[in-house]
Order: structure tokens, then C-alpha cells, then sequence
């Protein structure tokens, strides 16, 4: 279906149902969705399991989703920060689960669920605790370890400019996950700088195609820059 | 290197152990020019620094970067262009941006010629243990480690030859949970480089030192190049 562009945070986030899995883009804070993350504190929607490559960083974004009680499950490479203090207490406290991947194979894990690969066999963290209970083949003498697809319900991302046909460009490294995560959820939803006419768009620089963007939200900025300037 | 065709480590026992400078400079000198290369957060990222420019060797940032330049001046800072310990950094000329798929093929694909890491322990055989004591208060994380750490066609290890305690980081068996089997090709130290064989640990140079002082330290059996039959 044709991509629906909004400037309306609110209508943005509607409809997300309780125990969604939910991939939220960004490294860090570069890339992260911080105007739709705080819509989906508003709406709502909790017990829910989110996919991120950090658990949250100072007090606002994920960290606020975190804080807000939200979020039964954690699915991330690096949860641990100077800045993670709102994940820290909830997991010392047993009020969140945690499923550590190393980042390669998250990243490749929702890469197959968007491109309706059934399973994967991967050589990283063969012999390591990350191992376990995990199928292990050897494939032309090395050693692989069976990986499933990870796949949302909803995909909440940042790009830098989108235009009307849900096109995406992303800036630098605020790139990282989004292109991944937009092709692996039922529902996504990118937050852009600005959203620009057909055509404005070089069809030969678009990262993202509108078929993987269901809703835009249009922060309606001059500055390209995804992130917060601070 | 001409240890191996001497077959004898290079002993500087009359100055100290190398200054964490020296090191970064050791392993930068160790970089083949024009490779495609990860430097691990932390001590490793100080290698940059000892890479010359002409050596036009390209840094990769696993959070989908290549050709990383320095780290940004206050001026320059932009929230989007951060590297992978979340630094804001700068970029070069030639560098290109892609998404986080891309980055780690570039690792397991075998496309990234060396990687330079920190470990808590390295076995005599590359086991590597990076990501985590095992502590059971700990709130483990392990990023890219894994990744890069199995996916770089040469892997470098940068670290104190000695923990905190005095216990030796290289190790017969890494106590600590594993990040990698088999992985590591060559460990940077204060007091040593060690380069794993097939046939074990090799030393080929000591810094305020002897081999046989720091046999004394260390369990795993230090070889002399003359006694390995070649890199693993």
C-alpha cells in the first residue's frame, strides 16, 4: 500500500497493540526516532519487545520508553553504557529480560526477515556462551551456528529526507539499522527532516524504497540533520 | 619480519616496558599499507594516531562507515557522524556510509583485512575473552566483538601482558567467557609480541625483559621463532 505521510506524531503511532515487537533504529542516539518513540509513550502500547542496537541512552528516546515501563524485553548487542542508567536499574531490579546478540548477527537476523530467509547459518559466536542451545553445523570445514530471522511487528526508524512516494535518503552514520529494520516489520514508520515533492529525490541516491515505508512523519525541519543538535 | 628469519626474539631488556604510545605505534607500523582496517573501542582507537597518511590504509566504523577520519573538534561536531564508541567523528575524502547488513559483511565476508581489539585474555591457541568477566553483578555486552573478532582476515590483540593482580592475561585456557575460537593472529604487549602459531605462542621481541623473565610469569610455554613452523 502507497505510503501515508503525516505531520501528526500521534497519528503516526496509532494502532500499535500491546506485546508488539517493536525494532527502533539508531547506534546510539544517532538515527534514533526520538519524536515517534515519545508518540508511543503517549499511545500507550505496552508489554512490549524491542529491538535496538543499545538499551537506551541518558533519559530521553528508548531510555524514556524504558523508564515508562513499556518494554517486557530487551533484544540488543550493547546494553551496557555510561549513559544506560535507566536500563541498569530495571535489570538489576529483574524488571526487564534481556536477549544479548552480537550486532553482525542482529542486524543479519532482521536482514532475513525481511527478505523471507526461513534461517541462516552464522560463524560468529561459535564456541562462546552465546552458543547455547543453539544448532551448530560445519559447512566446508567451518563451524556455523543456526540463526532465526527477527522480524517486527513495527518498525519505528529516523531518515533524513523522504519524499511523497515514502522514498528514503538517511544521513551519515544515522543510517546504521534503518534500511535493515524498514524491510523487517509488518509496520513501518520513519520520522524524516522533511518529506520533498516526487522527483526531488535522485531516483539513483534513494537507500530505502517507499515499498518498505507504510507512514512518514514529516518533522517539517531545514536542518538535514537527523539528530538533536546539542 | 627478521626475528622469524633469525630465528632468536629480539630482547630490549635494557629500557622498560612499552608506554601505551609506543604500543599504538608498534601495531600501526605492524598494519600492512592500504589495508581496510577496524580499530576496537578504546586502547585500539589510539592506533589512528600512528597511521601515516600516505600508508593509505581506510578505517572502517562497524556502525556503517568506511574511510573514518579524525575525531571531531567542537566545532565540528555532528550528531549523525559518530564512530563506534559513540565519539563524534570526522570523515575523509573517499569515505561512503551504509546500513548495518553491509558493515557486517564486510567483517564476515572476509572483506576487512585486520582488526585491532582489547582482550581480558588471549589463549595460546587465539582464543580470544573481550566482552565479558562472567561476574555474575555484570550486565553483559558484546557489541561487534564477536563479529569482527571471527570475520577480520588478521586479528591483533593490544594489551597489558599482565592484569591488574599480576596474573598473566595470555593464557593456556581463558578463564573468562570466550568471544572467539582460534581467532587471534598476533598480541601486542608492554612486554612482549607474541604471534600465534600453529605450534603455540612465539615470541618475537621483549621490552624491559627477558624471554625467560617473563617465562616465569607467564604459563603457557614461550617459543622462539626458530621453534614454530609458521603463523597459524
Amino acid at each position: 500500500m502507497r505510503t501515508l505521510i503525516t505531520d501528526d506524531a500521534d497519528a503516526a503511532v496509532a494502532g500499535i497493540a500491546d506485546g508488539s515487537t517493536i525494532l527502533i533504529g539508531g547506534f546510539g542516539m544517532a538515527g534514533m526516532p526520538v519524536i515517534l518513540i515519545d508518540a508511543l509513550i503517549r499511545q500507550g502500547a505496552g508489554g512490549l519487545t524491542v529491538v535496538n542496537n543499545n538499551a537506551g541512552n541518558g533519559n530521553t528516546g528508548l531510555a524514556a520508553l524504558l523508564a515508562a515501563g513499556r518494554v517486557r524485553k530487551m533484544i540488543c548487542s550493547f546494553p551496557r553504557q555510561s549513559d544506560s542508567y535507566v536500563f541498569d536499574g530495571l535489570y538489576r531490579a529483574g524488571k526487564i529480560e534481556l536477549e544479548l546478540v552480537p550486532q553482525g548477527n542482529l542486524a543479519e537476523r532482521m536482514r532475513a526477515a525481511g527478505a523471507g530467509i526461513g534461517a541462516f547459518y552464522s560463524p560468529t559466536g561459535v564456541g562462546t556462551p552465546l552458543a547455547e542451545g543453539k544448532e551448530q553445523r560445519t559447512i566446508e570445514g567451518r563451524d556455523y551456528l543456526l540463526e532465526y530471522p527477527i522480524k517486527g511487528d513495527v518498525a519505528l526508524i529516523g531518515a533524513s529526507v523522504a519524499d511523497r512516494m515514502g522514498n528514503l535518503v538517511y544521513r551519515k552514520t544515522a543510517r546504521n539499522f534503518g534500511p535493515v529494520m524498514a524491510t523487517a516489520a509488518a509496520l513501518t514508520i520513519a520520522e524524516v527532516h522533511r518529506v520533498v515533492e516526487i522527483g526531488e529525490i535522485d531516483p539513483e541516491v534513494v537507500v530505502t524504497p517507499g515499498i518498505f515505508v507504510d507512514r512518514i512523519l514529516d518533522l517539517g525541519r531545514d536542518d538535514p540533520a537527523q539528530g538533536v543538535r546539542g | 619480519m627478521s626475528m622469524i628469519e633469525t630465528g632468536v626474539p629480539v630482547e630490549h631488556f635494557d629500557r622498560g616496558p612499552r608506554s601505551k604510545g609506543e604500543l599504538a605505534a608498534a601495531v600501526a607500523a605492524a598494519i600492512p599499507p592500504g589495508s581496510y582496517v577496524n580499530l576496537g573501542i578504546g586502547q585500539p582507537t589510539t592506533v589512528a594516531d600512528f597511521l601515516a597518511p600516505e600508508s593509505g590504509v581506510v578505517l572502517h566504523s562497524e556502525n556503517g562507515m568506511l574511510n573514518l577520519g579524525p575525531a571531531a573538534r567542537p566545532d565540528q561536531v555532528d550528531p549523525d557522524l559518530i564512530n563506534a564508541g559513540k565519539i563524534p567523528v570526522t570523515e575523509l575524502p573517499g569515505a561512503s556510509y551504509f546500513h548495518h547488513a553491509d558493515s557486517f559483511a564486510m567483517m564476515r565476508g572476509g572483506h576487512l583485512d585486520v582488526c585491532v581489539l582489547g582482550a581480558f585474555q588471549v589463549s595460546e591457541r587465539g582464543d580470544l575473552a573481550n566482552w565479558h568477566t562472567g561476574a555474575p553483578e555484570a550486565i553483559p555486552a558484546v557489541g561487534g566483538a564477536m563479529d569482527l573478532a571471527i570475520g577480520a582476515k588478521s586479528v591483533l590483540v593490544m594489551m597489558g601482558l599482565f592484569a591488574k593482580d599480576g596474573s598473566a592475561k595470555l593464557v593456556p585456557r581463558c578463564s573468562y567467557p570466550l568471544t572467539g575460537v582460534g581467532c587471534v593472529d598476533r598480541i601486542y604487549t608492554d612486554y612482549a609480541t607474541v604471534m600465534i602459531s600453529r605450534d603455540g605462542a612465539v615470541v618475537t621481541e621483549t621490552f624491559g625483559a627477558t624471554v625467560a623473565e617473563l617465562q616465569a610469569r607467564v604459563a603457557v610455554t614461550l617459543r622462539a621463532p626458530s621453534q614454530a613452523s609458521g603463523e597459524k
